[in-house]
């Protein structure tokens, strides 16, 4: 009871951060996905190349290595950024070619013949982007979006080693000055798996209500 | 400056610390095959009992982070009267991580089976081991085979992570390197391409045995 009054605050504070992170980190991956996916679909073909490139290279690199080139490489760089920043922007990093393939599945879903029927009644690209390809490809491809969504926030917790105080850090604090690693650990163990459950089920039942409504109106 | 010699310098130490990582992979996906073969038989079993302990196991597993899974178990393993070393112990610990994700992956194959396989096999009086040994589990294997190497190359990624309970593999021996030369934006991607290496090199294994086994 007293520790818990002792590290109360700080672990809701880390709590708070991490739930920061993970929105933060989510929204900014999926939006640069999206970007990357569009690219790749519309720019020419040596972009294609480059974007393959960049894909491979984050997909293949394990994404605490990425977060060390970022947070202690990039000052030698110029990019001198404080824990927070750097955590989130390699978050968006490492998402990125997720969301990317992601959304690229999704447009290959999305029948030829509704982007034709679209092109031939004058609608113009940014609007069939809008109203015909990005809708469209939701059918196939939200569940994948809410999985890696899902995935996402237990990512979170490794950046606790370059000293984001999200939850991890400040129980891993905690622990060292009390030295009680196993419960504590165990703790963050129930309580993550808590999030992820309770995330899951909630984007199982959002995902069936939007697809339903999506799949009706093909 | 990006300073290309410290760049060479430093592959050569985090190439000699690859054998850790490849070592923490591959063990954990030996391991991870065992475990996760018994969890998905307990999940396709007729007890009850079974199928509900192998579902809270793939549940708890992947739903908590493996860097917490990692703490968990490095700390309460001499716990509980188990002093391993720290290398044994990371082993453990992503195979048994690896275990949920293979058996979801066998799950799949399996149920992804045509129900008519199983039927003609038992129609033509086949035993039920023949069943499994001759006609299920063949197929399954195969069509699983690009996902586990896909699964390989996601504990490659993953045995990153074993640094932090202090085994020397390729990121831990690159902290130690970035700390003594003061150049960590060369160490930390001598770091990454030796990982992207490894997995360009994996993802090729894996579209081979998929070119090799496609029907």
């Amino acid at each position: 009871m007293d520790i818990l009054h002792q590290y109360g605050p700080a672990l809701l504070r880390g709590f708070g951060y991490t739930v920061l992170c993970w929105a933060l980190g989510t929204v900014f991956a999926m939006a640069l996905g999206l970007l990357i996916a569009l690219l790749r679909h519309y720019g020419p073909r040596w972009l294609g190349w480059i974007i393959q490139v960049y894909i491979e290279v984050i997909r293949g690199t394990p994404f605490l290595v990425q977060l060390f080139v970022l947070y202690y490489g990039g000052p030698l760089i110029g990019l001198r950024l404080d824990a927070l920043p750097a955590g989130l922007l390699g978050l968006t990093i490492y998402g990125s070619p997720y969301f990317a393939e992601i959304f690229r599945a999704g447009f290959r879903a999305v029948p030829l013949g509704q982007l034709e029927a679209a092109r031939a009644i004058g609608m113009a690209e940014p609007a069939i982007v809008r109203r015909i390809l990005l809708p469209l490809s939701m059918v196939s491809a939200l569940p994948a979006l809410i999985n890696f969504s899902i995935i996402l926030t237990k990512e979170t917790v490794i950046l606790s080693i370059i000293t984001v105080p999200e939850l991890m850090y400040e129980v891993s604090r905690m622990s060292a000055e009390t030295f009680r690693f196993v419960e504590a650990n165990l703790v963050l163990a129930l309580f993550f798996w808590g999030l992820v459950e309770a995330i899951s089920r909630l984007g199982r039942r959002f995902e069936s209500r939007v697809t339903k409504h999506l799949i009706e109106r093909t | 400056m990006f300073s290309i010699p410290a760049f060479l310098e430093s592959l050569v130490p985090l190439f000699w610390a690859a054998r850790y990582t490849l070592l923490i992979s591959v063990g954990g996906i030996a391991l991870g095959l065992v475990i996760g073969t018994l969890i998905c038989a307990a999940r396709l079993s007729r007890s009850r009992f079974l199928r509900n302990f192998g579902a809270l196991w793939v549940s708890f597993l992947r739903g908590v982070p493996l860097l917490v899974q990692l703490l968990v178990f490095y700390y309460s393993l001499p716990l509980i009267g188990l002093d391993v070393p720290a290398m044994v112990a990371a082993i453990v610990t992503v195979g048994i991580c690896a275990s949920a994700y293979i058996s979801e992956i066998w799950r799949g194959a399996i149920n992804a089976l045509p129900p008519g396989q199983a039927e003609a096999a038992v129609a033509i009086g086949m035993t039920p081991r023949d069943v499994w040994g001759r006609v299920i589990l063949p197929q399954a294997v195969t069509m699983s085979l690009p996902a586990l190497i896909n699964e390989l190359i996601l504990l490659v990624k993953a045995s990153s992570l074993v640094s932090v309970v202090g085994i020397l593999e390729i990121t831990r021996a690159s902290q130690a390197q970035a700390a003594t030369t003061f150049r960590p934006l060369e160490v930390y991607l001598a770091a990454a391409c030796i990982y992207l290496l490894i997995n360009l090199c994996l993802a090729a294994l894996g579209r081979w045995l998929e070119y090799r086994t496609a029907v």
